[in-house]
């Protein structure tokens, strides 16, 4: 899906915990997260400590967005 | 005396449960377990099972140093004569830890291995790496996967020859392997045109290579002005799955408005996904689409807009053409709606 957002000409991030997956599928910007079934989120904090964190990742995939890249392109958190 | 083999399966094959326990860590247990069974009959007693591996599949991806590095001790303890992981079909983190572990025990222990699963998972990826035998898209093609894998398995024990990949049923890896044809080279070439005319299926023998590759797009200059939608693989659908999007294999998507939603709650969202523990999820639906965040990021003025239109289906056993569809389709509307940017999110 992401590289049919793509080819219609709309930069993506794909935001995904197995990120070898999303570099098969052909995603170009990629965050990795932190889990499964809960990829921007962890019950095991507490509601703001686990905000926080979805705070950091989501501002991960905008700058992504801003970031030129050439190839696929993995950024860390 | 019969050859031993060291049998990798997941939670699911060893009964252990579904999603709810595909967190559950790598164990070693004696003998066979569930699908070791179709093995050992194909085998009638040439080669044997005497461990199988069991690992939750989220364990695997989400552990995959420690998983791995814990499995390699153990088969090179037991040295066997062969390991084999699966088959996974179409199930997508279970066939990436098949080819795994399988090119990691074939790499660094120098010990044969084989797995099996459909074209389409994205394991197969290291079908170049690594024999892995082509099975149907659901356990419904054990009957067929498990023999083939065994005969595979033995023929490569034996020290016999590995004939061409269209004889021995293992996906194509680049390397050639002479044979005889039946019949002679103009009268297949005829055959397969006459098919092609009739729009009947044909096999190619000489398929070209697939490089689908997108380049990326530009980057969004200024943040503040841009429009970024949503958009998930993780089947987040308002409470009661309006849509009726399936649990796996989905058919179809699902586009929700988000206009003045400031928080996904369990009370107004939840997952239509059945491919992972929908219990996290379920309790907090922005732990998969993150509006609560961008509506903070709006208000702050980092971005100019959250579309108000998030699209959404289930990726779990979700065929590549039709996710490829979906998203072709709505990637139109998204465009039409001047966004100019997406964030995907996928469990």
């Amino acid at each position: 899906m992401v590289k049919e957002i793509e080819r219609a000409g709309i930069p993506v991030v794909h935001m995904c915990t197995v990120t070898p997956i999303s570099l098969t599928v052909g995603a170009n910007r990629i965050v990795p997260t932190i889990a499964i079934p809960h990829p921007l989120g962890n019950p095991a904090l507490s509601m703001e400590e686990e905000k926080a964190i979805r705070r950091k990742l989501v501002e991960r995939a905008l700058e992504a967005l801003t970031t030129e890249v050439e190839d696929q392109t993995i950024f860390e958190v | 005396m019969s050859f031993k083999v060291v049998h990798y399966i997941n939670q699911f094959f060893a009964g252990i449960g579904g999603e709810e326990m595909a967190h559950v860590p790598a164990e070693l247990r004696d003998g066979l377990v569930g699908p070791g069974m179709a093995l050992k009959t194909a085998w009638k007693g040439e080669a044997e099972i005497v461990k199988t591996i069991v690992c939750g599949d989220s364990y695997f991806a989400e552990h995959e140093a420690d998983a791995k590095a814990q499995i390699l001790a153990w088969v090179k303890e037991i040295q066997p004569d062969m390991f084999i992981a699966g088959p996974a079909f179409n199930a997508g983190r279970y066939g990436y830890a098949c080819a795994t572990i399988a090119c990691a025990v074939q790499d660094e222990l120098g010990i044969p291995v084989l797995t099996g699963m459909y074209e389409e998972n994205p394991g197969a990826d290291m079908k170049n790496k690594i024999l892995i035998v082509a099975t149907a898209n659901s356990a419904a093609g054990m009957r067929k996967a498990a023999p083939a894998m065994a005969k595979l398995s033995l023929k490569i024990m034996k020290g016999e020859p590995v004939g061409a990949s269209c004889e021995e049923g293992y996906m194509p890896n680049g390397i050639r392997r002479n044979f005889f044809e039946k019949e002679p080279g103009a009268k297949r070439a005829v055959d397969m045109l006459v098919k092609k005319l009739a729009g009947r299926p044909f096999v190619t023998e000489y398929p070209m290579p697939v490089f689908d590759r997108v380049p990326p797009n530009k980057a969004i200059k200024d943040l503040s002005k841009a429009t970024i939608a949503l958009c998930t693989s993780g089947g987040i659908v308002p409470k009661g799955n309006p849509d009726h999007i399936e649990s796996s294999s989905a058919s179809h998507y699902g586009e929700y408005s988000i206009a003045g939603v400031d928080d996904l709650t369990a009370d107004t969202f939840e997952t239509a996904h059945g491919g992972y523990d929908p219990v996290y999820a379920n309790e907090d639906p922005d732990r998969v689409l993150p509006v609560d965040i961008m509506r903070e990021f709006e208000r702050e003025g980092k971005i100019g807009k959250l579309h108000d239109l998030y699209y959404a289906t289930v990726g779990n056993g979700t065929s590549v053409a039709n996710a490829k569809s979906f998203a072709e389709e709505y990637a139109q509307k998204l465009l039409q709606a001047g966004v100019h940017a997406v964030i995907m999110t996928s469990t």
